[in-house]
């Protein structure tokens, strides 16, 4: 056989496994960024896909129960009730006002069962300058 | 002081402007002094910039709190070492950084070549100052670091106090993280100027490569060190005892550390053989690529990352520079196709030349996927309209597979023969290393051991480390065979004649070590308990008994401490205190674990505050097997990175001279 060949065959080989493990990866963790309107929008489709859903924590919402927490998440004035109960502890970023992403999927009973959250303090990061003297400061 | 700064800034874009032109307009017009005072506006270039990196860490230090910068990233509390950390805790600050290492690295390589390569050198310093001035460009307009505070028009004013460090960062690691990860990613500039360079110039031969390999090799080392470093603040201090996520900004991280990998084992082979010349200006081009699309991740907010930086307007100007690079690069090297003929063929499948081709096919396959997993989202929008991101899942699908496969690469490829093997050679070299890793399986499996992917990777690990351990013991018998001498020194005598076989590898085991250390997590035991004092729960072979409740107060922070008292086989190992605490001026609060680090476990601790109901605690208790392996490997892959460093060991071997005879008179000599 021809060196060029067998060098041929390997490299599909290789590349045709890796192909087929990463169409298999991407289909089994696929995940869809919907908004919370989306979300109601969805009808019963909404149960089937895994999704990740945006949105700022509602004040005073956040309750834990040993490893299952609860909380509401709020974006454009509709609300979506969240029960988190996954392995990896929650961020520090998670508490109230916070922006938070869940991923999961949504049960029958409207409530996103979520198995992974991440936040974001939108006051740290994206930090408005501090107001003086009753004036809020801008950046000049 | 902020119109210093800024001043110092826009100076240095003008300088970096000039020297891009000088050292162009010089070498084509043929003028050496214009080409001249082109390099030394490096020198300039560095002097504004330092300055301005200076100011700004002075006003981080003394607390200047008219600054925007200084009010978002410092305060009065927070201790020396983290206020000049902030230089790199934001934006505009970490874009500063970055353009004053890479004026440090081009102002070395203009001190270090300023009586060599006068024909490429105009060259490379075109390159270099065009990125920097790119990257000084960032921060005289859309990011500029010296912005202060203002109520109205004209009216500064001083904030009082400020926000502080994010708490997340307050961490030794993560402290130096971002200098190391620049250094890499920054570095990677030069070996890319030089190769654009000697393309330009139409040199003939590996001339780029030999005056890069050191830097190639320290750059990697950086970046290493860079990614080691964050791996090993996201196990410490996010507190789910995780090293890797697969997050966006760890993978903009790891993309031109695969690539620089790839381009490290490639290079030799255009060393030695002449082989793969292209491919190796099209990997250095795109590990600089990559650095440049990994800053553009970290900066601009394209992916939704948990490294939640502000969202900025620097996507444009990011993918302007992208695009126009890429395809100047990629003309250049169309056009310079025929100055990278190969002078071999590869001979045989079983070759030393076939091992580094599938290193690379295969390390090129594992960036490409988690580039492709990374900019999913982005992808699949601009296909359907829809935002579709993949999960840790995928890349590990992929990716572990790949893994396993370059560890068995490791182990063969620097035995086999170069040109062509044969499978009675190939059988005398790895009956052993074979025989033992499987051996070693076996045990595993009888052990109970029911993990596949798990046993492979022992199986492999144990290969590749007997390979390397019969490997040294051979040559160093070699060695006592001629020469007397103790199986150490004969170990030492023989890296030291061949530092870059031998640091290479080390450096390979160093990287066995990471896979025993990953391995573990097949193992890892995790639980998430509501917990109450005087209780007692079990944890594997750990018996953890909760204590008190401590709480205080310091000027940064409120604190809870957990007295955790552990037993394991029933044998006390001391009390474990997970921390709690709340950052005052950010108002934010961050979890202090508490692990007990040994070489088969980690047990991992997390106190994450009250739970809702008031009556107990919630603790998150871990064990990770083999952790510390990882963080033992990397030491050991720097150790050999280091010794590759070392220049060989000449053998001196001039034709030994005596006097035979003196002829000619003493009156001679003096008349």
């Amino acid at each position: 056989m021809k060196n060029y060949v067998k060098f041929g065959i390997l490299i599909v080989a290789i590349l045709g496994t890796l192909a087929w493990l990463a169409v298999g990866g991407i289909s089994e963790t696929k995940t869809y960024y919907k908004t919370i309107a989306e979300l109601n929008q969805m009808g019963e489709k909404a149960q089937e896909q895994r999704l990740r859903v945006g949105g700022d924590i509602a004040p005073n919402s956040i309750v834990r129960d040993g490893s299952q927490v609860t909380f509401t998440m709020a974006q454009d004035n509709r609300q979506l009730k969240v029960v988190y109960s996954g392995i990896d502890p929650l961020p520090d970023t998670f508490r109230d006002g916070a922006q938070a992403l869940a991923d999961g999927k949504l049960g029958t009973d409207g409530v996103f069962r979520a198995t992974k959250i991440q936040a974001k303090c939108a006051s740290k990061y994206e930090a408005a300058p501090p107001a003086v003297n009753g004036n809020p400061a801008v950046r000049g | 002081m902020e119109n210093l700064g800024t001043l110092a800034i826009l100076l240095a874009l003008c300088f970096a402007v000039y020297s891009v032109l000088g050292s162009l307009i010089g070498k084509w017009m043929n003028k050496p002094l214009l080409v001249l005072s082109a390099s030394r506006a490096v020198y300039c270039v560095w002097v504004l910039l330092t300055t301005a990196a200076g100011l700004l860490v002075y006003s981080l230090i003394v607390g200047d709190f008219r600054l925007a910068y200084v009010v978002n990233h410092s305060n009065k509390t927070m201790a020396t070492p983290y206020k000049f950390a902030s230089w790199w805790g934001g934006q505009e600050g970490s874009l500063l950084l970055w353009s004053w290492l890479l004026a440090t690295y081009t102002s070395v390589v203009v001190f270090q070549n300023r009586r060599k390569y006068r024909d490429m050198m105009p060259y490379v310093t075109a390159v270099l100052m065009t990125t920097l001035a790119f990257f000084v460009l960032l921060i005289s307009v859309p990011e500029q670091p010296f912005k202060v505070l203002m109520a109205g028009k004209g009216n500064i004013v001083d904030a009082g106090d400020g926000q502080g460090l994010n708490p997340l960062l307050q961490y030794w690691t993560m402290v130096i993280h971002p200098p190391f990860l620049y250094l890499g990613y920054v570095g990677f500039a030069v070996p890319f100027a030089f190769a654009i360079a000697s393309l330009i110039t139409k040199q003939p031969g590996e001339a780029w490569i030999k005056t890069t390999r050191r830097w190639t090799l320290v750059t990697w080392m950086f970046q290493t060190t860079g990614v080691l470093l964050g791996a090993g603040w996201a196990y410490a201090v996010l507190g789910w005892g995780g090293y890797w996520a697969w997050d966006p900004v760890e993978n903009a991280s790891v993309l031109p550390w695969i690539t620089a990998t790839a381009f490290l084992h490639s290079v030799m082979m255009q060393e030695k053989k002449g082989m793969m010349k292209v491919w190796n200006v099209v990997l250095v081009s795109s590990t600089f690529f990559l650095c440049i699309f990994g800053t553009m991740l970290t900066r601009t907010g394209v992916v939704q990352s948990v490294h939640a930086f502000a969202q900025s307007q620097l996507g444009t100007y990011f993918t302007t520079f992208l695009s126009l690079g890429i395809a100047g690069t990629l003309y250049l090297i169309l056009n310079r196709l025929p100055y990278l003929k190969s002078e071999a063929t590869i001979e045989s499948v079983l070759s030393r030349e076939s091992s580094f081709l599938f290193n690379n096919l295969i390390l090129l396959a594992s960036c490409f996927s988690v580039l492709w997993g990374t900019l999913f989202p982005v992808i699949t929008e601009a296909i359907n309209g829809e935002k579709i991101s993949v999960d840790a899942p995928f890349f590990n699908r992929v990716n572990i597979p790949i893994g396993l496969f370059l560890m068995l690469l490791t182990g063969v490829g620097p035995l086999i023969a170069w040109r062509k093997s044969s499978f009675e050679s190939l059988q005398r070299a790895f009956l052993w290393p074979a025989a033992s890793g499987v051996l070693v399986a076996a045990l595993m499996m009888a052990y109970g051991v029911r993990h596949v992917y798990a046993l492979i990777s022992i199986a492999l690990c144990t290969f590749v480390l007997v390979t390397i351990v019969i490997e040294f013991f051979k040559g160093a018998n070699a060695i006592r065979g001629r020469t007397p001498m103790n199986l150490f020194s004969a170990m030492w005598e023989l890296t030291h004649r061949n530092t870059r076989r031998y640091g290479g590898y080390l450096v390979h085991m160093g990287v066995v070590f990471m896979f025993i250390g990953f391995t573990g997590k097949a193992f890892d035991i995790d639980r998430t308990l509501q917990v109450k004092p005087g209780e007692t729960l079990q944890l594997g072979r750990y018996s953890l008994n909760i204590g008190q409740l401590e709480s205080g107060q310091t000027n940064d922070y409120q604190w809870e401490v957990l007295n955790i008292a552990a037993t394991k086989n029933g044998q006390s190992i001391g009390t474990l205190r997970p921390e709690q605490r709340f950052y005052i001026a950010a108002r934010q609060p961050s979890s202090m674990v508490a692990i007990r680090r040994k070489l088969n476990e980690d047990l991992y601790l997390n106190y994450a505050g009250a739970s809702n109901d008031g009556k107990g605690y919630v603790l998150q208790a871990y064990v990770f097997p083999l952790v510390s392996w990882i963080w033992i490997g990397y030491w050991v892959v720097l150790f050999g990175t280091i010794i590759c460093l070392i220049p060989d060991k000449v053998r001196l071997s001039y034709p030994r001279m005596q006097v035979v005879t003196v002829t000619g008179t003493n009156e001679k000599v003096q008349s």
